[in-house]
């Protein structure tokens, strides 16, 4: 294998006192899906937020396709972002725009240019989620949970980029909106080759998703390894959260 | 340096001193805030549709309020003035207080208030309401300023809007002192109209033209500022709004009284 499309080495983030991620080390290569799972608030959302810029680390390194962007200017980590699309867990769509501009936001970047050209584009992208065109002009207030979602999906691979990151993509939807979702997120792995890193909590999402599972425990990465060793890990912080006890090592 | 428990009167001036140090920090960072909005808003990507937007929704959409506190603060204003005025018998200054007294003070501050009150609170809440639902986040990652994007046009819609309004409110203002003069108290139509257009400085309408603009420009920046820093969900954005509506009040009043001293002294 080559250079990691992704590269944390010692990420290291505090919030006051309190200690988030304490020496993260974590590489994905390119066209892998990797899962990260966790508890809540073991700094699964801060780890994303230091690899796509929105977080600064106190220390360490986080390197995409080997540039380093710690410490980069902000017009480097612009153009990093250019290879990253972001599903949020609460989709986050613009709640003042219809859903055709947010699906082609990420091109626009918000200007009204191309309005037909646009709406051709969403379109396309909303198929590839599995929507219909009518939902074009709705507000996303107007569309479900599984929907918002999906337009949420469509918003990020519009720009077609390389690396797609997905906060936490199953929660609150029902088992079978959840698989749809997964469906979708394995599709663009494989159809698209994009590279995936995904926070979640939901184990049978991680086991479809992603090929390789890394535990966040304490803001330090505990076990790695593929999906299939998941359940037969042999770490006792991982049998006791891939079973949901409530006695064992994690408190 | 070892803490102990600290006695009482020295909590004391550990509180004070932490208001105050409080206090600076965010001045500093209210000031940093604008510094960055000013920066960004003047270099491009520009956007004229979403400042047209904004300069309807803060402009004509206030104009009812701010009309209407003007026609009946500018009646009040010629009622007080000649029940007071008659006590010494100088009630025929009524026109020339109403044009000063609006111009000068109430029109500007009045106006500022109202849209502080209407705008400064709805920017507040929409921003803090992106910003708990991770939307301020996703316009990062679609590689937009949110600064150039969502600031910037409140920016220039309220420091061009506030100026006209006042203009506006200003005119509302006397004509409701007219109003009132002539038809309540029996002042003669035209002498009062002579003797308003006789007192009607231009420096006093450009005093109200430059406190418009700053006010404007208080109720952008605390408007988005409190929005943008919003934390901790519902709630937050609920105490987001209050102090954005606060803020922008008491920095109204502070500066309307330097921008009078000044331009007095």
């Amino acid at each position: 294998m080559g250079e990691p499309k992704i590269k944390l080495a010692e990420v290291k983030k505090h919030f006051g006192e309190k200690i988030v991620l304490d020496g993260v080390n974590l590489s994905v290569e390119p066209g892998e899906s990797v899962a990260i799972i966790g508890g809540s608030g073991t700094g699964k959302s801060v780890t994303l937020k230091c690899i796509l810029g929105l977080l600064t680390p106190d220390s360490g390194s986080v390197q995409v396709d080997g540039q380093e962007i710690v410490g980069a200017k902000p017009r480097e980590i612009e153009k990093v972002r250019a290879k990253f699309g972001m599903l949020f867990q609460g989709g986050a769509l613009f709640d003042s725009l219809p859903v055709w501009r947010n699906v082609t936001f990420g091109l626009t970047q918000g200007r009204m240019r191309h309005a037909a050209e646009m709406r051709k584009i969403a379109e396309e992208n909303l198929e590839r989620v599995g929507l219909k065109a009518d939902i074009l002009n709705l507000r996303p207030n107007e569309l479900s949970g599984g929907m918002q979602k999906r337009v949420a999906l469509a918003r990020a691979i519009a720009p077609r980029p390389e690396i797609i990151f997905f906060d936490e993509p199953t929660t609150g939807l029902d088992p079978i909106r959840a698989d749809v979702i997964n469906d979708l997120i394995t599709s663009l792995v494989e159809d698209l080759g994009v590279t995936a890193l995904t926070i979640t909590h939901d184990m049978a999402s991680a086991r479809k998703i992603a090929h390789r599972v890394a535990m966040l425990y304490n803001g330090r990465i505990v076990w790695h390894g593929p999906r299939d060793r998941l359940y037969d890990s042999g770490n006792p912080y991982v049998d006791q959260f891939v079973q949901g006890r409530a006695d064992g090592p994690i408190r | 340096m070892t803490e102990g428990p600290l006695a009482p009167p020295v909590k004391g001036f550990a509180a004070i001193g932490r208001a105050v140090i409080g206090l600076f920090a965010m001045v500093g960072r209210v000031t940093l805030f604008a510094f960055t909005t000013l920066i960004r808003a003047l270099t491009p990507p520009y956007y004229p549709a979403r400042f047209f937007a904004q300069l309807m929704e803060i402009g004509w959409y206030s104009l009812p309020v701010v009309g209407l506190t003007a026609i009946f603060t500018g009646s009040a204003l010629a009622q007080q003035i000649y029940t007071g005025g008659s006590r010494f018998d100088a009630s025929s200054t009524v026109p020339a207080i109403v044009v000063f007294g609006m111009v000068r003070e109430l029109g500007p501050v009045l106006c500022g208030l109202m849209v502080a009150g209407r705008v400064a609170s709805a920017m507040a809440a929409e921003l803090g309401t992106m910003r708990v639902t991770e939307q301020l986040d996703a316009l990062t990652t679609l590689r937009t300023d949110a600064f150039r994007y969502l600031i910037a046009p409140r920016l220039f819609a309220c420091v061009i809007a506030l100026p006209i309004m006042v203009l506006i409110a200003n005119t509302i203002g006397i004509m409701g002192g007219y109003l009132l003069a002539v038809y309540k108290l029996g002042f003669n139509a035209s002498a009062y109209l002579t003797s308003t257009r006789q007192y009607l400085q231009m420096d006093d309408v450009e005093m109200a033209l430059v406190k418009a603009a700053v006010f404007g420009f208080i109720i952008a920046i605390m408007g988005c500022y409190n929005g943008f820093r919003t934390g901790g969900g519902a709630a937050g954005v609920g105490k987001a709004t209050t102090d954005a509506v606060v803020s922008s009040f008491m920095l109204i009043l502070f500066s309307d009284l330097i921008i009078t001293i000044v331009a007095f002294g």
